[in-house]
C-alpha cells in the first residue's frame, strides 16, 4: 500500500457571504466575492492530516479542479498540513459547466495515477449541495465507499466508518482502497500555522493529460432567488385563525 | 436553493466553532476578492505601482489565518486575562503552536522564514482582538528574535533561537527607575569576575517577566573586559543595538495601535447601526456620520504610514523618520478612536461587559513605550533639520 491519501478540496463562495443572483439569471455573482475552501473539504483535509499524524498513512495530497484561484484553496490545505498539491486546470466555460460527474472522472484518474490508498472528500459542496462526487468516484473506481463519515478508524487493511444516516448512526467496515466523504461531526479543522503557509509545492495538470473528457451533459437554464418571504398575520382568537385558514383555502 | 442552505449551514457552523457574530460581519465587507490585492508581477520592462495594501499570497494567507485564530483562540480569554492582569499560559502556548513567535526566523531554527511585513500584519490582526497579546508577540519578533538573529554567534543562535521560536518567551530589559527616555544614563553594571559577569542594578518594565525564559539585559561594562559567551554582540555597542532594534520595533507598535483602533472601531459600528433613538439608527445622525468618517480616515492614514514604513525597512531604504511618524500618529489615532467609540456606544461603552473600554485603557501605552511621543517628535525634527543641510 502506497500510504497515500488524496483529498479533494473545492473553492466555493464563503459561507458567510450573502449570495446574489446575476441580473440575467444565468447564475450567481462570483466576481469580487469572497471565496474560501468548502467547509466539508476542510474537515476532509483535517481527517487526512490526523491519519498521517497517527502514522496510518504517509502522504497527504490535496487536489482541486478549477482556474488559477483554485491554487489558493490548495495552499490552504498545505497550510493545514497536506504535503503537496495538484491543481487540475479547468478554466472559462469548462469551469462554469464543471460538475460532479467530470470531477469524479478526474479524481478517479488521479487516484489511479497516484496509486492512492484512500480518497477523502467533503460530503457535499455548499454551493451546489450535490452530494454526488464521492459516490460517483467510488463507482468509477469500483472502490467501496464510506459516506457521511462521522468517525473513521483504520484497522489493518480495512476501514471502520461510522456513518450519519437518517435513522441514526451506521457502522460499516470496508476494504481499502476506498472513498470516504466527511460529514460535519467528523472533526474540528485546525488552523493554518504560519510555517505551513510558506509551503508551495503544487503541481499543475490538465484534464486532457489524465485522459478525461470534461464536456458537460447538463445545461443550466435559469437561476432564481427563492421567493421573498412575506410577513405573517397575527390573529386574536382561535376562531379568527380558523376563519383565516378557510379564507385562504387551506382548510 | 444555495442561499437558504447557506443560512442553515451557518447555524450548524456553531458546532465547528465558527463564529457568526456581529463583528464577523464588519470584517466580511472588508475582504472581498483576495486575488485583487495580491501583488502582480511587473510587466516586461514596465514598473507597476501597486497600492500600499498589496500583499504577497503568503502575507494574505497569514493574515487570514491569524484573524481566524485570534477570533477563536484568543477572544474568549481577553476579558478574564484583563480582569486578572495575567496572560493565560494557554494563549502563550497557542501563539508558539501557530508559529507566531518566530515569523522572520529561519526554518532551520523552527521559525516561519517570512518577512518583516508579515510580522506587522500579524501584530495588527492580534491587536484587533487583544493589544496585550499583540505586544507580547511584537516584542518577541521585533526585539528579541531580531537581536539574536543579527548579533548572535552560531552557538548562541542554536541555543536560543530554536527555543524562542518554539516555547520560550524573551524579555527586553533596558529601562530603569532613573532612566526611561534617557536610556543612555542607565546605571546597571556588569563586572567581569573570572569567566562570567556579575550584574548589579535594577531594571523596571521588564517585559514578560513572569513568562520569560531569557532576559536581554542592557548593562555598562568596563571597556577593557574580554567578551564571554553570554554576551550578545560586541561590548560597548549595547545602547546602539537597543536603539537600532527599537527603530524597527516602533513600526511594530504602530501596527499594534492600528489594530487596536480598528478592532475597537469594528466592535462599535455594528452597535451604531443597530441602536435606534428618536426613530432612527445612531449611524443615521449626521453628527455621528461625520465623526465616524473622520475616525475611519485617521485609521486609514495611520495604517498607510505603518505599511509604508514597513515596506521601506524591508527594501533596505532609510525608514527611521517614517517609523517615528507611524508610531506617533497611530498612537494618537488609537486614543482618538477609542475615546470616540466609547462615546458612540454611550453607557454601554463605559461598562466592562463590552470590550470597548479595554481598548480605551490600552491605547495610552502607545504614546509612551518604545519611545515616547515627545522622543518620536524630537527624532523626526532632527532628521528633518538634516534634510535641509544642502
Amino acid at each position: 500500500m502506497s500510504g497515500r491519501v488524496l483529498v479533494g478540496v473545492k473553492r466555493v463562495i464563503d459561507y458567510a457571504v450573502k449570495i446574489r443572483v446575476k441580473p440575467d439569471n444565468s447564475g450567481v455573482v462570483t466576481d469580487g466575492v469572497k471565496h474560501s475552501m468548502n467547509p466539508f473539504c476542510e474537515i476532509a483535509v483535517e481527517e487526512a492530516v490526523k491519519l498521517k499524524e497517527k502514522k496510518f498513512i504517509k502522504e497527504v495530497v490535496a487536489v482541486s479542479c478549477g482556474p488559477q484561484q483554485a491554487q489558493e484553496t490548495i495552499r490552504t490545505a498545505l497550510a493545514m498540513g497536506a504535503d503537496r498539491g495538484i491543481h487540475v486546470e479547468v478554466t472559462g466555460k469548462d469551469y462554469d459547466t464543471l460538475g460532479p460527474l467530470q470531477v469524479s472522472k478526474i479524481f478517479a484518474a488521479l487516484a489511479k495515477k497516484e496509486d492512492a490508498q484512500l480518497l477523502i472528500l467533503g460530503k457535499q459542496a455548499i454551493d451546489d449541495d450535490c452530494n454526488q462526487t464521492g459516490q460517483m468516484t467510488a463507482a468509477l473506481l469500483d472502490w467501496p465507499q464510506g459516506t457521511f463519515a462521522s468517525e473513521v478508524s483504520l484497522e489493518g487493511d480495512k476501514i471502520k466508518v461510522v456513518r450519519e444516516i437518517d435513522g441514526g448512526l451506521e457502522t460499516i467496515k470496508i476494504n481499502t482502497p476506498a472513498v470516504l466523504t466527511a460529514d460535519l461531526r467528523l472533526n474540528t479543522p485546525r488552523y493554518a500555522t504560519l510555517p505551513n503557509i510558506m509551503k508551495k509545492k503544487i503541481a499543475q495538470v490538465k484534464p486532457a493529460d489524465l485522459g478525461v473528457d470534461i464536456t458537460s451533459r447538463l445545461e443550466v437554464l435559469r437561476v432564481d432567488e427563492p421567493p421573498q418571504r412575506l410577513a405573517g398575520v397575527t390573529v386574536e382568537t382561535v376562531d379568527d385563525l380558523v376563519a383565516k385558514l378557510k379564507e385562504s383555502g387551506t382548510i | 436553493m444555495a442561499a437558504s442552505l447557506v443560512r442553515i449551514f451557518s447555524k450548524s457552523c456553531r458546532q465547528i466553532s465558527r463564529p457568526w457574530g456581529a463583528s464577523r460581519a464588519a470584517w466580511r465587507s472588508r475582504s472581498t476578492n483576495p486575488a485583487a490585492d495580491v501583488s502582480s508581477d511587473q510587466a516586461a520592462g514596465g514598473v507597476s505601482f501597486p497600492p500600499l495594501q498589496t500583499y504577497s499570497e503568503e502575507e494574505s494567507m497569514m493574515r487570514e489565518a491569524v484573524k481566524k485564530y485570534a477570533q477563536e483562540r484568543i477572544a474568549p480569554f481577553v476579558s478574564k486575562m484583563d480582569e486578572n492582569s495575567t496572560m493565560d499560559e494557554e494563549v502563550i502556548k497557542s501563539l508558539f503552536e501557530q508559529g507566531l513567535m518566530g515569523i522572520e526566523i529561519d526554518p532551520e531554527y523552527n521559525g516561519t522564514g517570512s518577512t518583516f511585513f508579515a510580522s506587522i500584519l500579524v501584530i495588527e490582526e492580534l491587536a484587533k482582538v487583544d493589544p496585550s497579546v499583540a505586544v507580547l508577540c511584537d516584542i518577541q519578533n521585533t526585539l528579541i528574535n531580531t537581536l539574536f538573529a543579527e548579533l548572535g554567534t552560531t552557538a548562541q543562535k542554536e541555543q536560543y533561537l530554536s527555543r524562542l521560536t518554539t516555547d520560550m518567551v524573551g524579555s527586553f530589559c533596558l529601562s530603569e527607575a532613573e532612566s526611561g527616555s534617557d536610556a543612555f544614563s542607565l546605571k546597571t553594571r556588569a563586572d567581569k569576575h573570572k569567566d562570567y559577569y556579575i550584574i548589579n542594578g535594577s531594571k523596571l518594565w521588564i517585559s514578560n517577566a513572569e513568562h520569560a525564559g531569557v532576559f536581554l539585559v542592557m548593562a555598562n561594562v568596563d571597556p577593557s573586559s574580554v567578551p564571554e559567551k553570554n554576551i550578545l554582540g560586541q561590548i560597548g555597542q549595547g545602547y546602539k543595538y537597543a536603539i537600532g532594534m527599537l527603530n524597527g520595533g516602533r513600526i511594530g507598535i504602530a501596527a499594534q495601535m492600528v489594530g487596536l483602533a480598528q478592532g475597537c472601531f469594528d466592535n462599535t459600528i455594528p452597535y451604531t447601526r443597530q441602536r435606534v433613538q428618536f426613530g432612527k439608527r445612531l449611524f443615521d445622525f449626521q453628527g455621528m456620520q461625520h465623526q465616524i468618517a473622520h475616525v475611519a480616515t485617521q485609521i486609514e492614514a495611520g495604517r498607510l504610514l505603518t505599511y509604508n514604513a514597513a515596506r521601506l525597512k524591508e527594501a533596505g531604504r532609510p525608514f527611521i523618520k517614517e517609523a517615528c511618524m507611524a508610531k506617533y500618529f497611530t498612537a494618537e489615532v488609537a486614543t482618538l478612536t477609542t475615546s470616540k467609540c466609547i462615546e458612540w456606544m454611550g453607557g454601554v461603552g463605559f461598562t466592562k461587559d463590552y470590550p470597548i473600554e479595554k481598548y480605551y485603557r490600552d491605547c495610552k501605552i502607545g504614546t509612551i513605550y518604545e519611545g515616547t511621543t515627545n522622543v518620536q517628535l524630537s527624532t523626526m525634527a532632527k532628521l528633518i533639520d538634516k534634510e535641509y543641510d544642502s
